[in-house]
């Protein structure tokens, strides 16, 4: 099996009996692919720090933070948490979650003028 | 049953072990996804509490931004992803039915938990001993209220994890029960990105 075929591997090939058990289980990540997701989130935390000490214009700075920040978020909660591959519901609780705290807490700070430059 | 599993995107699970809700899913996990999601309004206005009033502190008095250290508190940000890492472990040693490895991994996911909650009472301590602390100013009241609420999260998780090894320990952890170690695996995950969050929004992008 060359690498890139370990990388792929899921449950269903390195926990046989657990698949047995919990058919769901079939399609989730293998460890391999664990640690795959683990050194991107680890690249991805070192680029962050990078970009912080750079001095480009804030508007940038701002933009690329987030962008790291959001991949690192998505790559948790897809992977790790197994959110994309575990049934549609779990995944609208907690989207509905999320919507509903970002709409909320953005219209709060929109409402306070705290984007805007004085 | 088995038919409106697959409808909301489930797999069927055999007769024997076939959960027995409405939905065809663990009423505990859809209990824990509906907690996260409840969750992400409590650290939404922890963190808009905070984004709110860090520009806005009393002229010639500390902030929390003056006092951060950026690199201790990105290897601290490393030290708790990479317990998300062996928390994910933990679960596939025992979904195999591997007690040893997933002892090892639930400690380890234990001992990063508690790297980082030593790391925050560190900073917490330094900050205090700079002049900082949570009475000096709004936005220093909004940074400790923050990072102590997630800080008080992670310290839940470390209990928990530690119960787990405990059970594990005493033979009340086989592969049958391997939700149990899920169920805190996606409360792991969730203060993992959290944090995600937190380092981000709080320490990393300045305020204007």
């Amino acid at each position: 099996m060359d690498t890139s075929e370990n990388l792929r591997e899921t449950a269903a090939a390195t926990e046989p009996e657990a698949v047995l058990r919990e058919p769901e289980l079939a399609v989730h990540p293998g460890p391999k692919q664990y640690i795959v997701v683990a050194v991107v989130l680890a690249a991805l935390t070192a680029l962050e720090v990078a970009v912080y000490y750079t001095s480009i214009p804030h508007p940038l700075l701002v933009g690329l933070l987030t962008f790291f920040a959001f991949w690192k978020f998505v790559l948790v909660v897809l992977w790790f948490m197994h959110l994309r591959f575990d049934s549609v519901i779990f995944r609208r609780l907690f989207v509905t979650g999320l919507s509903l705290a970002f709409a909320v807490y953005l219209i709060v700070l929109f409402t306070f003028k705290v984007f805007i430059r004085s | 049953m088995a038919d409106t599993a697959r409808a909301h995107g489930a797999h069927a699970a055999p007769a024997d072990h076939a959960v027995h809700t409405a939905t065809g899913l663990s009423n505990a996990k859809l209990g824990m996804w509906a907690f996260l999601g409840s969750e992400c309004l409590l650290f939404g206005a922890l963190i808009s509490s905070y984004v709110l009033y860090r520009g806005r502190a009393v002229p010639n008095t500390l902030t929390p931004k003056d006092v951060y250290d950026i690199p201790y508190t990105s290897v601290s940000s490393f030290v708790l992803l990479m317990s998300s890492l062996t928390m994910v472990l933990a679960l596939a040693a025992i979904q195999r039915g591997d007690q040893e490895k997933l002892r090892a991994w639930l400690m380890a996911t234990a001992l990063l938990g508690m790297t980082f909650i030593a790391g925050q009472v560190y900073e917490f301590t330094r900050f205090v001993q700079e002049g900082l602390s949570i009475k000096s100013n709004a936005a220093a009241s909004a940074f400790f209220t923050l990072t102590g609420f997630h800080g008080a999260h992670v310290t839940v998780g470390i209990l928990m994890l530690l119960s787990l090894f405990g059970m594990s320990l005493d033979g009340r952890l086989p592969p049958e029960r391997a939700e149990v170690v899920e169920l805190i695996g996606l409360y792991w995950h969730f203060v993992d990105i959290v944090w995600i969050v937190i380092f981000t929004v709080v320490y990393l992008i300045p305020a204007k």
